[in-house]
């Protein structure tokens, strides 16, 4: 059987509204009929990785391939790029602006909970020319 | 204990009904969104007072039974819009958060 994939554009300018491509991926693995744990923990990490590539990168492509044993998640931008990944790792570290502070973002916990809720997590970033970020969730 | 039956016990009011058959399992208080995306346990009552729509795209992420904004804090047009849309339990109280807390506490306890 091929894999299913569902690609989004992730809008950098609003950051009201982002979180789109978590809702419809979210909404579409309930209609696959998923286990709702493992729905979850797609749905926090790809909403965590998706205001990220919103707050931090511009906004970029989310791509979700559903496999027969996996979900893999790739979310990829052209955004700054991250200088230092064992530090924007740790609990607490955060770049966030006023304007997403305001809203609730900036906590420095995306990151560490996109670890935790993924059983993969790779990070693959070159300063001055983006960011992608892969997270797979076993299914099987 | 369902999200109805809170709503009773506390005298919440009600922005926006979802699902008040939801049962509610504990609760978790923050406004930092991605420690509730951590932290929130699914069918939590989630005590908060941001009040802008990126609060309802945490509530569904997190599977949550229901928001309820404290300190009296009245939601924004786009999250009461985005709560109708997505069908989400949006409850307000004037208790501050640690009084609330204490009141799902006990409810929860009865
Ligand atoms: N896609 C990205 N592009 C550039 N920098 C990023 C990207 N994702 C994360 N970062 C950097 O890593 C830091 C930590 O990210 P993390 O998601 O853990 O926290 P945050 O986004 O700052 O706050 P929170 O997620 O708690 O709202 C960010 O503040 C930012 O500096
Ligand atoms: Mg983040």
């Amino acid at each position: 059987m091929a894999d299913i994939v569902f690609e989004y554009q992730v809008d950098g300018s609003d950051y009201h509204r982002a979180g789109e491509a978590s809702r419809s991926t979210k909404s579409n693995l309930k209609k696959l009929g998923f286990p709702s744990d493992i729905i979850r923990r797609v749905g926090i990490c790809m909403y965590e990785g998706e205001i990220n590539m919103v707050i931090h990168a511009d906004g970029g492509v989310a791509k979700v391939v559903i496999g027969l044993d996996d979900i893999t998640i790739i979310l990829k931008d052209k955004g700054p790029g991250i200088p230092n990944i064992d530090l924007a790792m740790q609990e607490g570290w955060s770049t966030a602006d006023a304007q997403a502070n305001d809203l609730g973002f900036g906590a420095g916990m995306g990151l560490p909970n996109m670890k935790r809720c993924s059983d993969e997590m790779n990070i693959d970033t070159v300063v001055g020319e983006g960011t992608t970020v892969t997270m797979k969730i076993k299914t099987k | 204990m369902t999200v109805r039956e809170l709503k009773e016990a506390l005298g919440l009011t009600v922005f926006c009904a979802g699902n008040e058959d939801a049962e509610v399992t504990g609760g978790y208080c923050g406004d930092l969104l991605s420690w509730v995306m951590g932290r929130a346990e699914e069918g939590n009552v989630w005590l908060t007072i941001m009040s802008n729509q990126n609060v309802a795209a945490v509530a569904v992420m997190t599977d949550i039974s229901c928001i309820v904004l404290t300190e009296g804090v009245k939601p924004d047009d786009a999250l009461l819009s985005r709560c109708e849309t997505e069908e989400i339990n949006l409850l307000g109280t004037g208790l501050s958060t640690y009084q609330a807390a204490a009141e799902l506490a006990k409810a929860l306890a009865e």
